[in-house]
């Protein structure tokens, strides 16, 4: 078994700098979520030159879009979604301090430059693990955009969320090296 | 002529969907506990391990094995013996859909214009269906809540007759493994071979229904299912893509005859939570 990092949010870039691609962590304290509407909305008001609604500095972005909760849940089932959907619009969060992604699947050459440059890691969480991954957090309220339904933008409040780093701040990926050690020629 | 009411058809339709949402097939949880047994790699075991108290979670709790609860596609085979009174049929179709989602907290994750609003619909309708009439007085309906990360994955190709065998067999490869870690690995592969464009792709969903361990019933197409397979799980991707044998559950063929100038073949991707279900009315 790999070590295993406790982290709780929010991060600083040193703490983020020292995590290694392979890390099993587990992940306490608030987390934001947002999918495709809500990072094409927050892009398109830093790009008209204005203020976002939440301050990601020192943040983790969550990459879900969860099921309605059942009555007594905090939340219902929340898989990680395919990350790459998001690639055009992450640079510029990272940009602004965001520490973190957690999501599923691989990331484009730009996503992981910035991630370099500014200090910041991708987390892996299990992609249809979405009842198993619902009870590690325990609250959740919709911060803004309450219109996009499942894609509104919701705070997470997680106790040890579980997640591997699959990229780290100097670019080690294990989408990379890992399925290489496996390959049959 | 059998009467069959459309609320009959609704109730139906509801009920597949909450069957298919909370509860895994048992092919594909014992096929995951096998290779979760096989796995040499440890990472690669542990997201197996994951998966397979999700699916245990889901069922105890009744609660979505997935978040993505899918876009709902239903096929439909109607007797023509078979008439449906009372009410519209399509609309039976879509409202078993609306309730099911609604009463089951599954998310509703379509929109209404593809390119230009994508506005949530809200009830997770309109629903994708697919009706063949058949000879007798029965209805059989099978649906799948279709998630999209893996449905993104997919691809069609209309390869030339003399791309053959081999051309085949590296496109359906090449779409699985250049998926890589996209499609939540382990996947199921459905593949459908010949008729026209659109026959192949409908032809490759059809495939993800077939029970994981069943191979086609020609053996050359089942011979062909078993090598690309294989040859799938050479790529190491692994669960999650993280490393490991464990890439694809299965390959299911599906194939129709074609036209002399052609090959289509489409490639249609499926999580390890390949969620259908079906009754017989």
């Amino acid at each position: 078994m790999e070590k295993v990092i406790r982290i709780k949010t929010p991060v600083t870039t040193e703490e983020v700098r020292k995590l290694r691609a392979k890390d099993n962590v587990l992940i306490t304290g608030e987390i934001y979520t947002a999918r495709d509407a809500a990072h094409k909305r927050l892009v398109e008001l830093l790009n008209q030159g204005k203020e976002l609604p939440i301050d990601l500095n020192g943040q983790f972005i969550y990459y879900v879009g969860p099921a309605p909760a059942k009555p007594g849940y905090a939340v219902g089932p929340a898989g990680p979604t395919t990350s790459y959907r998001m690639d055009p619009y992450t640079p510029q969060l990272l940009k602004l301090g965001l520490k973190g992604m957690i999501g599923k699947g691989s990331r484009s050459k730009e996503v992981i430059e910035a991630m370099k440059e500014h200090g910041a890691v991708y987390f892996g969480a299990v992609g249809g693990a979405a009842a198993l991954i619902s009870k590690s957090i325990k609250k959740a309220e919709v911060v803004c955009y309450e219109d996009l339904g499942a894609e509104a933008i919701h705070k997470f409040y997680v106790e040890d969320f579980p997640a591997i780093v699959v990229i780290d701040s100097e670019g080690n990926n294990l989408y990379e090296t890992e399925p290489e050690k496996y390959r049959i020629q | 002529m059998r009467e069959i009411k459309a609320e009959v058809i609704k109730n139906t339709v509801r009920d597949l969907f909450l069957e298919a949402n909370y509860f895994i097939g048992k092919d594909v949880y014992d096929k995951l506990k096998e290779q979760c047994e096989l796995e040499e790699s440890p990472v690669g075991k542990s997201v197996l391990r994951q998966i397979i108290k999700n699916d245990e979670i889901a069922a105890q709790e009744k609660i979505a094995i997935c978040q993505d609860t899918g876009m709902a596609v239903v096929f439909v085979e109607l007797g023509q013996e078979v008439r449906i009174v009372d009410g519209d049929f399509n609309e039976a179709i879509n409202q078993g859909v609306r309730e099911a989602y609604a009463e089951g907290y599954l998310r509703k994750s379509v929109v209404s214009d593809p390119v230009f609003d994508r506005t949530n619909t809200k009830d997770n309708t309109p629903a994708v269906i697919h009706v063949k009439i058949v000879p007798g007085d029965k209805v059989k309906i099978a649906v799948t809540a279709k998630g999209f990360g893996s449905e993104n994955m997919s691809s069609l190709k209309m390869l030339k007759p003399a791309d053959g065998i081999e051309g085949v067999k590296n496109f359906v490869v090449e779409t699985a493994v250049n998926a890589g870690p996209n499609p939540c690995p382990p996947i199921i592969v459905g593949v459908g071979i010949g008729g026209t464009m659109e026959m192949a792709a409908i032809l490759s969903k059809k495939a993800l229904f077939r029970p994981v361990g069943e191979h086609n019933s020609n053996l050359r197409y089942a011979q062909l299912e078993k090598e690309i397979l294989q040859e799938i799980n050479k790529s190491g991707i692994g669960p999650g893509g993280l490393g490991g044998r464990t890439t694809a559950l299965a390959v299911h063929i599906e194939y129709f005859p074609t036209h002399i100038a052609g090959l289509p073949v489409a490639v249609n991707i499926c999580c390890h939570a390949s969620r259908h279900a079906e009754k017989l009315i």
